[in-house]
């Protein structure tokens, strides 16, 4: 365990031992000084070496989703050497008999040689997929470790919009790369995309033929995908994750509240040496993860699903898991929303979970700034909120992932129809309705679980916990004894934020806006049935009484 | 479920049937209700044989009065609970009954599969019985039941004619009001084949007009190609596509990864 302050502590004195220095530690000694002295880059090391990493497992989400980046990128320029990003038509001659002598699209074709004739091919085409599909999951959590600790406040939040960049540019990143294969599943993505496109009133239909390079699914996609797969997006990603880390960097990391932590320090381990060793072995791990899932499952066997025709369609066609919520926002929308304005048919059913969609992800972007006026906390901070201590948020967090979790559910109503013997039609109006009531039902319960556990906690602050053992006072009177917590472990649930509603007061001109009032309302609702932390008077007082009861 | 005869007596009539000659008889029957309507083939039929014939369908007659007439009627004229079976043919009996689907059980918005209720030769019967009341398509001849067609041609058959019902592995899907294509993994080449020619339920009749006996082999082939070939890459998670996927990324990628985390910083006391 080191202590960072951010007053600076003398740095670590490097490269001095007691040993005589062997030929080895001259040469090292000497390109370290040959570098340094050339790109003063010990400042920097020294820096990033100081870097404090906390040793909650949560705050390790980020480096899954890294180490999972990274082997996307080792598998995904392995794949590039045999990919032919081509919509031409050729026959297919390779060794898997049942597309033999298919017509299908070069980008197919190549990459069914990658899968059956090149020497690692198919393991390596299972690495890309399954490293992207755990990529978005761990991004996916991360994000919500992020929100539910609150630790998206100030200083954090430009950091919390990058990180919603790179969620997005992951989903773009997973969906182009889906479409690259060719075959009838992405092929059957790609209608679905081409079906929305032209759904956007006056302009769809433009958009959609230059998107498409003439009319759906024309000779153009796969090739214009594949430079945003292999060539924009990722630059834009790994700039964006630069920045993600350097303000990691310059920010520090969270921590939640003990002993010695305060908002002025971070303490864990620092990157060099403890952890840096730690998080090479992390690769490792994430890297045999990855591994181990795609030597043994089957993902995405194009070669069953065969070339894409817009004719055939498979029944159970879904998208992968990250896209799922957007499927599922189309499969609820009840029938006959469409309608006539003059000559033009208006796609509501389109334009609706569109809307419903961009507004989902612009309140998920937005929420730290929502957050920080309705509190009209300036502060900074750097202690991680322990989710039951801001019972609000962490409802608003739980409405959104069952929203969330519904559209995901609504994306296999067919399958969960069949899985559990039950029709289509009612799945899928179930869960409409769960949608609408869900959220608000979520939105309940997670409050009144967060304020009974800070009541429990509070109980526990003050009075210790119940130790089940019973004695009997000299007057007769049995009373069970309670065991007190150690200072240590009463820290952790007596230090958090007591937040009070803004009060709503006159500006300097005398009048109250209505912005005032409203953000007043927002306020108090945000804490209206907050419970206050436990403070040192009452901690002392009741040690004054139970040591009374105990003479 | 309405069967009459105990279950020592179908077993003495299943071994005392059991013989080459069932099989075989079961061939000529088949031939023989197709070809009902032509003059050539009953006048080809050899004395011997169309006496055996008529036993079986005697038999068969049987049969079906104590399991079948309740609700297709005495003479499979049909009723309310259930349609004719006069001109469905050998194929459809064999199939239905042969899969276990028939006798029906428990009405729901699809008349499921469950274990066979009858004997290879009982079926038989049922099926001579049913071919004999009016011509109607016949159990397929063996020559297209191989599996040894193109798999390639069968493959895109069943991605342009199946895949929108049972999904493009054969894997099943959902369809409207609780109805379901199964998943067509276990499904012996015979019932392929006569499932095509008579269409059970809501699934349509791909006639031979349609899909020729020869492409309806083919993709017999490729079905039987997918359940002899494990898939290429490893455990097929059903064949359920992204969804089992997704399932299994969040479940044992990420549980996994999850809990390697949470012992790397658990307190080492
Ligand atoms: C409980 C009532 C019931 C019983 C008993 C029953 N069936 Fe059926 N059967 C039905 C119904 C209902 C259908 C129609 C299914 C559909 O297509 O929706 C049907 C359909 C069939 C068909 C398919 C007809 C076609 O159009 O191809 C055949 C063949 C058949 N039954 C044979 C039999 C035989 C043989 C038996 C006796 C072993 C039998 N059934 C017993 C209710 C019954
Ligand atoms: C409109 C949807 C639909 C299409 C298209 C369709 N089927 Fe079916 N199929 C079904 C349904 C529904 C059943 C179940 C019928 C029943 O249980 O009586 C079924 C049953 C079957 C069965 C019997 C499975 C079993 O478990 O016994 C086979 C075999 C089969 N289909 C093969 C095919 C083949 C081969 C094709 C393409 C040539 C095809 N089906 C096309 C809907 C369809
Ligand atoms: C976050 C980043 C990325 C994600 C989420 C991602 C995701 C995907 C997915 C899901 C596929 C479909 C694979 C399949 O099953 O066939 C794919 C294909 C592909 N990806 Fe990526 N990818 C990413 C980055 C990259 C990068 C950086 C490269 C190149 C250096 C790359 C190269 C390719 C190629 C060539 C294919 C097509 C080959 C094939 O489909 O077999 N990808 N990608």
């Amino acid at each position: 365990m080191t202590v960072d302050t951010t007053a600076a502590a003398a740095a670590p004195a490097t490269g001095e031992s007691d040993l005589p220095p062997t030929t080895g530690t001259r040469v090292t000694n000497w390109a370290a000084n040959y570098i340094d002295e050339r790109t003063s880059i010990s400042g920097l090391v020294k820096e990033l070496g100081r870097k404090i990493f906390p040793d909650h497992w949560s705050f390790m989400l980020g480096e899954v989703a890294l180490y999972s980046f990274v082997v996307i990128l080792l598998s995904g320029t392995f794949l590039t050497f045999f990919f032919q990003p081509s919509m031409a038509v050729v026959t297919y001659n390779g060794s898997y008999a049942p597309l033999k002598g298919i017509q299908m699209s070069t980008a197919l074709s190549s990459t069914l040689n990658i899968s059956f004739d090149v020497r690692g091919g198919l393991l390596l085409r299972q690495v890309h997929h399954w490293a992207a599909l755990l990529f978005i999951a761990a991004i996916g959590l991360h994000m919500l470790r992020i929100y539910f600790t609150g630790a998206f406040r100030k200083p954090r939040e430009i950091n919390w919009i990058i990180g919603f960049v790179l969620f997005i540019l992951a989903l773009a990143e997973g969906f182009t790369g889906y479409s690259l294969p060719d075959d009838l599943l992405s092929g059957n993505g790609l209608r679905i995309i081409n079906g929305m496109v032209e759904g956007i009133p006056v302009v769809g239909t433009w958009i959609d033929y230059l998107l498409f390079g003439g009319e759906f699914p024309g000779t153009a996609i796969i090739g214009r995908f594949y430079s945003l797969h292999i060539l924009l997006l990722p630059a834009i990603l790994v700039a964006a994750l630069g920045a993600h880390m350097v303000l990691l960097i310059v920010n520090k990391h969270t921590q939640f509240a003990g002993p010695g932590r305060t908002e002025g320090n971070v303490v864990g381990s620092p990157i060099m040496p403890v952890f840096a060793a730690k998080a090479g072995g992390f690769f490792f791990i994430i890297f045999g993860v990855i591994m181990l899932t795609a030597s043994f499952v089957t993902i995405n066997p194009v070669w069953l699903y065969g070339p894409y025709d817009p004719s055939p369609i498979s029944a159970g066609t879904q998208p992968d898991w990250y896209i799922g919520f957007a499927d599922g926002a189309l499969r609820l929308v009840p029938p006959h929303w469409e309608f006539m304005l003059g000559p033009y048919t208006v796609s509501m059913n389109i334009i609706i979970p569109i809307l419903v969609l961009l507004v989902l992800l612009a309140l998920v972007a937005a929420y730290p700034f929502f957050e920080a006026w309705v509190t009209g906390d300036k502060r900074e901070h750097h202690i991680a909120d322990r989710p039951r201590n801001a019972p609000t948020r962490t409802a608003i967090g739980a409405a959104g992932v069952t929203f969330y979790g519904v559209l995901w559910a609504a994306a296999s109503s067919d399958l969960i129809a069949t899985h559990f013997m039950l029709t289509v039609e009612s799945v899928i109006h179930v869960l409409q309705a769960l949608l609408i009531v869900g959220p608000f039902i979520s939105y309940h319960v997670a409050k009144r679980i967060c304020i009974a556990l800070q009541k429990k906690d509070r109980e526990v602050a003050l009075h210790g916990f119940e130790s089940g053992r019973i004695v009997r006072l000299p007057g007769g009177e049995y009373v069970e004894v309670h065991e007190q917590l150690s200072d240590y472990e009463r820290w952790k649930l007596v230090s958090f934020d007591d937040n009070a509603p803004i009060m709503l007061r006159p500006n300097k001109d005398g009048k109250i806006t209505a912005g005032a009032r409203l953000r007043a309302r927002a306020s108090n609702w945000f804490f209206e049935d907050r419970i206050a932390p436990v403070s040192l008077t009452e901690i002392e007082q009741q040690h004054h009484e139970h040591a009374a009861v105990e003479s | 479920m309405a069967k009459t005869a105990s279950p020592s007596a179908r077993k003495a009539r299943a071994t005392g049937r059991r013989s080459p000659l069932a099989s075989v008889s079961l061939l000529v029957i088949g031939l023989l209700a197709t070809g009902g309507a032509y003059a050539m083939f009953t006048t080809s039929a050899t004395a011997e044989t169309s006496s055996q014939v008529t036993s079986m369908v005697s038999q068969g007659q049987k049969l079906f009065a104590a399991n079948c007439a309740s609700c297709h009627g005495m003479n499979a004229q049909g009723s309310s609970a259930a349609p004719t079976l006069i001109g469905v043919g050998a194929a459809s009996v064999d199939f239905q009954v042969g899969t276990g689907r028939m006798p029906a059980a428990a009405t729901g918005p699809q008349i499921a599969k469950k274990a066979v209720q009858f004997t290879d030769s009982q079926i038989a019967a049922l099926a001579a019985y049913v071919a004999s009341l009016g011509p109607g398509p016949a159990i397929p001849e063996p020559q297209y039941l191989t599996g040894k067609g193109n798999v390639a041609t069968g493959a895109e058959l069943f991605r342009v004619n199946c895949a929108m019902c049972h999904n493009v592995a054969g894997a099943g899907g959902a369809l409207t009001q609780g109805k379901y294509a199964p998943n067509l993994h276990s499904v012996s080449a015979k019932h392929i084949y006569e499932a095509m020619l008579t269409g059970p339920q809501s699934m349509p009749v791909f006639n031979d007009l349609n899909i020729t006996p020869q492409d309806k082999a083919n993709i017999i082939s490729y079905l039987t190609y997918l359940n002899k070939n494990p898939s290429p890459g490893g455990l097929s998670l059903g064949d359920l596509g992204p969804v089992s996927e997704g399932l299994f990324v969040w479940i044992f990628a990420l549980g996994s990864v999850v809990a390697i985390t949470v012992w790397l910083t658990a307190k080492s006391n």
